[in-house]
């Protein structure tokens, strides 16, 4: 059974749960896309899905955390958003920065040290999917 | 110089200790090699041919003389005592231990100094004028909208990951001396009618294998949506960048692919979106950086130093360094000074530790405490009293660092080459000696006049040579180090009416040994055909074209070492 990092928390993946890749979705509620696909295809239809999944196929294929920002920022998405595939540890915080809330982590076997991942770094320069204030903003506020 | 507040220093320290993470897991085997590269190349750690080499970024290439003392405490307590500053305004150590690593970016961190983004597939240390904020030329002091940029780029959650590597030039001057049209974006600052401050957008410009002039897709873009415009367009290189061959990964790939219309309007469309959002610059943040800057505390002088201008005159020697390594400054009474990394017999940009400590020493008697790195590899004071030139001289003069060469033929770019990098084709460092000691001759440099001479080890062209008026290639034929030679380079509008060129291949590559001869009989053909001292070799070259040197070097038949030896 695959372990998940949901809301910070370690927790099963949901055993009945299922990813339709873009190409062959068709309204279910989870729904796969690839780093080549194209978010947009999902506007106005994004309140029947509970759960995006966003494949790395490799994690220097940085296009997911793009895809990741529109969902979010310009489409509205509210629900769980998650990084699978090549998911490290390492990868965490960007990857939650740009509003992935659920990991599948590659390494099962240290899933703490992931989570530990996440707090990298108490704060990020850019206006971000997490924290729509840029810091100068907020230093100026 | 920009002072960190608590929470820039926070998230350095928080970097040291991730990195100091990531390093203990790949040394306990939980990371593999693939796994860390990404990683540590994001911290500047290559593993090198002999050793690994860490880059040092010195953002926008300004430093203190707090600095410089730490650079050459780590290059004697972790390396052989000596560092190398690259043409991206960083230093570089050659023999780190991966172990100490961790422990160098610790003492730099104590004065606020990392190695983030350094290399990697993500945004590069940004460079710019050498001369920002006190060239005599400026139209905006780049310094403030450069640490702006630092901040943005660093750490940036959506493009760490980009297809390739990613790099930014700022100028503010009239002059270019930042090479924004060979850069994947360059930015010129510059003014409207009623003073208010925009930039040029250049896009897509770069050298490598694919040597590109960089194409203008937005002539004045206010300054407060600097960010957010350039958050679009990194947006739309990392969607639409390619990714499955690194040699066709960079923007200008992508720009020329497209064409530089249909990139633009997929810039402005991705832009619509970002436009007066929350991360729009406010004026309150601009204030705040430019607070964060200290300021050199000038004394009101004469324009002119009647003092310096006798020495002028009664010594010779002074007045040819005054001549090529002494610049106008903005403000009466001061000047610029470029020290020297260029000494005939020294790797160019090398220092040692010795040198780095005693120029820290003149830049905290003569400059106030700070000096720069320029992309030609030396060392600048910036804010030198006109009064002190001579002393300041003397005493450069004492450490061999005075060779009053800046704009001439041995003022070589060079990047490590064979020497010391993995990449290489050829070694680059012998070559440059080789031609610096012929044409050590002084008075027959000076003659020459203004001419750069630049030598990449690697079609990466680390040493600039697609811009050099004289540009050396290390290129390798089945197994050996040979050498193209390429004229007619430009890195940008330094003189009017010489903008940006990428320099021609004048025919076959050469034998090592061949290239000082060989760059010879092209000065000869210059100073046959140039119209007057005024006009320099690369202006020759525009002029007449590359025929007639083509024709001295390679004789009517065109033959050449290598021809021989195929025949
Ligand atoms: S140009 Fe090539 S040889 Fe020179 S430093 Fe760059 S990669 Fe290395």
């Amino acid at each position: 059974m695959a372990l998940i990092i949901r809301q910070r928390k370690i927790v099963a993946r949901p055993e009945d749960e299922r990813l339709v890749p873009l190409a062959q979705w068709n309204g279910e509620p989870g729904v796969l896309l690839g780093t080549a696909d194209d978010p947009a295809a999902l506007k106005g239809r994004l309140d029947r899905l509970s759960v995006i999944a966003i494949e790395f196929p490799q994690f220097t294929d940085g296009r997911g955390y793009t895809i990741a920002r529109l969902l979010r920022e310009r489409y509205g998405y509210k629900g769980e958003l998650r990084a699978v595939g090549e998911v490290l540890r390492d990868n965490l915080f960007y990857l939650s920065r740009c509003g992935f809330d659920s990991f599948l982590v590659s390494d099962q076997s240290r899933l703490d040290d992931a989570l530990e991942g996440l707090g990298d770094f108490s704060d990020g320069y850019q206006a971000s999917a997490d924290r729509p204030q840029p810091l100068f903003r907020r230093r100026a506020a | 110089m920009y002072l960190y507040d608590e929470i820039d220093q926070r998230m350095v320290d928080e970097r040291v200790r991730q990195f100091r993470g990531q390093t203990q897991r790949f040394l306990a085997g939980e990371l593999s090699e693939d796994q860390f590269r990404p990683l540590r190349l994001q911290n500047g750690l290559y593993i090198q041919r002999y050793a690994p080499m860490l880059r040092v970024a010195i953002p926008y290439g300004l430093l203190s003389t707090r600095q410089l003392r730490k650079l050459a405490a780590i290059a004697r307590k972790y390396d052989r005592g000596y560092g190398h500053f690259s043409t991206r305004q960083n230093i570089q150590f050659n023999w780190p231990k991966l172990e100490e690593v961790p422990d160098i970016l610790a003492e730099l961190a104590e004065v606020q100094m990392h190695a983030i983004q350094t290399s990697g597939n993500c945004i590069r240390n940004t460079t710019t004028d050498h001369f920002a904020g006190v060239a005599r030329d400026e139209i905006v002091d780049s310094l403030v909208w450069c640490e702006l940029i630092r901040q943005w780029s660093t750490f940036h959650p959506e493009f760490a990951f980009l297809p390739r590597k990613f790099k930014i030039a700022v100028n503010g001057a009239v002059a270019d001396r930042a090479a924004t049209y060979l850069h994947d974006i360059g930015l010129h600052a510059l003014r409207d009618g009623d003073g208010n401050v925009g930039f040029r957008v250049i896009v897509g410009g770069g050298m490598g294998r694919t040597p590109v002039i960089g194409t203008v897709i937005r002539e004045f873009l206010p300054w407060r949506h600097l960010l957010t415009y350039l958050d679009a367009i990194l947006r739309v290189y990392n969607r639409y960048g390619r990714r499955d061959n690194k040699y066709k990964a960079r923007i200008k790939i992508l720009v020329k692919a497209l064409g530089a219309e249909v990139f633009a309007s997929k810039v402005e469309a991705e832009w619509s979106h970002l436009e007066d959002g929350p991360a729009t610059l406010i004026e309150e943040e601009v204030a705040r950086i430019e607070s964060r800057f200290t300021r050199p505390d000038y004394a009101a002088l004469p324009a002119d130093d009647a003092w310096s201008r006798g020495k002028l005159v009664a010594d010779k020697a002074f007045a040819a360094w005054a001549r090529r390594n002494v610049h106008e400054h903005k403000v009466d009474g001061y000047a610029a000074v470029s020290v020297s990394l260029k000494k005939t017999g020294a790797a160019p940009g090398d220092a040692s530790a010795e040198q780095m400590d005693a120029i820290a020493d003149l830049a905290d008697r003569y400059s106030f405490g700070e000096l720069r790195v320029s992309h030609e590899q030396n060392l600048i004071l910036a804010d030198v009293r006109q009064s002190h030139l001579y002393e300041l001289w003397q005493s450069l003069r004492a450490l061999g660092l005075a060779s009053p060469n800046i704009g001439l033929i041995t003022n070589i770019i060079a990047c490590p080459g064979g020497d010391f990098c993995s990449l290489a084709n050829a070694k680059s460092l012998p070559v440059a000696d080789a031609i610096q000691q012929k044409f050590d001759d002084l008075d027959f440099q000076h003659d020459i006049g203004e001419l750069d001479l630049n030598i990449s080890g690697c079609i990466n062209s680390c040493g600039h040579h697609h811009v050099g008026h004289i540009g050396v290639l290390g290129v390798d034929k089945h197994g050996e180090e040979w050498y193209q030679v390429t004229i007619g380079g430009n890195q940008g509008l330094t003189r009017p009416g010489a903008p940006a060129a990428l320099g021609r291949v004048i025919g076959p590559s050469f034998a090592r040994e061949e290239v000082p001869a060989v760059v010879e009989k092209l000065i000869e053909v210059y100073l046959e055909h140039r119209d007057s001292e005024a006009e320099r070799f690369v202006d020759t070259v525009w002029r007449i074209g590359i025929e007639p040197f083509k024709e001295r070097v390679y004789g009517t038949h065109h033959q050449t070492a290598e021809d021989r030896r195929a025949a």
